[in-house]
């Protein structure tokens, strides 16, 4: 093989800003660097000092593609560490906000990121010129997710409406019920969504993954939930550092993540699909088994159909909670600080986002973790490209950095919440 | 998203994020200034999103940080309708895909409106955490008067 390297300024269609590099010697992949650099650590340090109740909004600004999860794990640690319950209608209108998130998070992922690599496209805007219709529909449904952020979230690019203990507001019955028709014409969209790229064609990859996710009795995962994993971890969300540990690795701004003594695990819809299959939807389970992909999928390239099942069950449950909806007594439950350490974990569209927050006696926080999906994912993207890519290194240069793209894309890595812009090497020797 | 105006001003960037910020910091200050009919809005730069807010109304004006090494607080004015914004002006984005492709896929779908004009201000610092640099605080003002003459030309 010609000894040579192989660089790229920037590889698009990945939320944000990162590098990566492969090393490749003997005809072999020796080692695969993924170097991103973390906002999260700007923000914990920018949280120190500040009043619990401004942690909602401050973690929400980490990532425009997924403030509510942010937001979501930081009320669900202040509520662990001020021993408070959001239960009823409350409890609900999170997993309301939630579905919208991940319905405007994957959907723009699928059709406007990930979907031109299956069909050949450069990306969406030459997709789109094509298939206008397709896209069109991409976009409708996407915005049926930031109706619902909006609905209860305030706002949708960073919703304002959250606070611990509840909402500042809770919407009206009648607000909840007057978006029925546009859910159900999305959960339609949403449908087409799964058959559409379940007729991709995939490349072969089937990996043997440590999927990790909160796990609860009778919900397919948002907000609670035990941590499990399909190699016998179950452990509270409270355990979390004796578990996992994020360490410094040369390459990278960001700390990987790993199981203590075990290594690199996965998160996020494969994760969840993978130990919540049962508490999908009726719906969701019937389409997933007829895309093929049911109760396990472990080739990241069909993560894609994944998260259209996803996108699925989130207006399948969207529809649940409206029909149930009962306007609360009050918007909020109330919350009394007290010098404690909170911890808080709920599933964001690309997968667990664990938040642990140290807090004085009148709420101050005095110190932050925030450990975001994409870094606890870094280790595997990068086992991914070195398992998968040396049956592809006789491809021409273009094509093999296609497929190490296509590769890091099927993580919907969300740079934005950790990194700059990403550039690929492959370096030959 | 606001009612659909006749005239949109969007001012697109990430507060925390030094001089990314200006097109947000500007539609903060046009809001209280922009005559009737003209609806001022502002937004992280998300392609969906903003196509969004480029369909559906006649004509926008849109205001962005920029980074092709030109001074800081160099401001430009682009025409989108006549040609596609140079990808390389507008780095700045931490997005997959950002204001140049929006305008793509607007193009794409045949939603871009009869007028898009773009003024993208040059930054210097895009670091999180970090004020606006001196330049790019001075430009906001004239950035302003620039908008202003552009929509009262576009409402006459």
């Amino acid at each position: 093989m010609a000894r040579k390297t192989i660089k790229v300024d920037y590889l698009a269609r990945v939320e944000g800003e990162g590098a990566l590099t492969v090393v490749v010697r003997d005809g072999k992949v020796r080692e695969t660097q993924l170097r991103i650099f973390e906002p999260p650590r700007f923000f914990e340090a920018f949280l120190r000092g500040r009043a619990y109740t401004e942690a909602p909004d401050i973690t929400a600004r980490i990532c425009g593609i997924c403030p509510v999860a942010y937001q979501m794990s930081s009320v669900n640690a202040m509520e662990d560490a001020f021993g408070v319950t959001v239960d009823g209608p409350l409890r609900e209108l999170r997993r309301l906000i939630y579905c919208g998130e991940w319905i405007e998070s994957h959907t723009l992922h699928i059709y406007m990121l990930h979907a031109p690599d299956f069909l050949g496209y450069e990306g969406a805007i030459d997709l789109a010129r094509d298939h206008p219709d397709i896209v069109k529909r991409g976009l409708a449904l996407k915005k049926t997710g930031n109706a619902l952020m909006t609905l209860t979230g305030g706002r949708e690019v960073h919703p304002i409406n959250v606070r611990v203990g509840g909402f500042y507001k809770a919407p009206r019955k009648r607000d909840l019920v007057a978006m029925a028709d546009e859910v159900k014409r999305a959960r339609d969209m949403a449908l087409e969504t799964v058959r559409w790229t379940a007729g991709f064609d995939f490349p072969d990859g089937e990996r043997d993954y440590e999927f990790v996710a909160l796990t609860h009795p009778h919900e397919y995962p948002f907000n609670e939930g035990r941590i499990v994993s399909n190699k016998g971890l179950d452990i509270s969300v409270r355990d979390y550092n004796d578990h996992f540990v994020e360490s410094h690795v040369a390459h990278s701004h960001a700390l990987h993540a790993h199981i203590r003594q075990r290594g690199a695990y996965l998160v996020g819809p494969l994760a969840r699909f993978a130990l919540s299959f049962e508490k999908l939807s009726p719906l969701a389970r019937e389409v997933a088994t007829e895309a093929g992909i049911a109760p396990v999928c472990r080739n990241p390239y069909q993560s894609i159909v994944v998260r259209a099942v996803e996108v699925l069950y989130s207006c399948d449950e969207a529809l649940r909670i409206i029909e149930n909806y009962e306007e609360p007594d009050r918007p909020f439950v109330p919350v009394e600080p007290r010098a404690a350490i909170g911890h808080g974990a709920s599933e964001a569209p690309r997968g667990m986002l664990y938040h642990r927050y140290r807090l004085d006696d009148d709420g101050t926080i005095l110190e932050a973790q925030i450990v975001p999906p994409t870094s606890q994912n870094q280790p595997s993207v990068e086992e991914d490209l070195k398992v998968l890519i040396d049956g592809w290194l006789d491809l021409p240069d273009d094509e093999l950095r296609h497929r190490c793209e296509q590769t890091v894309r099927n993580y919907d890595p969300c740079i934005s919440c950790a990194t700059h812009f990403l550039d690929l090497r492959i370096d030959r020797g | 998203m606001g009612s659909a105006g006749f005239l949109r001003v969007i001012g697109i960037g990430h507060r925390d994020r030094a001089d990314d910020a200006v097109g947000r910091l500007l539609a903060d200050r046009l809001r209280e200034r922009a005559p009737p009919g003209v609806e001022v809005v502002d937004t992280d730069g998300e392609a969906a999103r903003l196509l969004d807010l480029i369909a559906g109304v006649d004509h926008v004006v849109i205001v962005d940080a920029a980074l092709s090494g030109a001074g800081p607080g160099t401001i430009r004015r682009f025409d989108a309708v006549a040609r596609p914004l140079p990808r390389t002006a507008f780095a700045a984005s931490t997005h997959a895909i950002g204001l140049a492709d929006a305008i793509e896929l607007a193009r794409a779908l045949d939603q871009l409106p009869a007028h898009c004009i773009v003024y993208a201000i040059e930054g210097s610092s895009f670091e999180l955490g970090q004020p606006l640099s001196p330049a790019v605080a001075t430009a906001i003002d004239e950035t302003i008067a620039l908008v202003l003459d552009e929509v009262r030309v576009t409402a006459v």
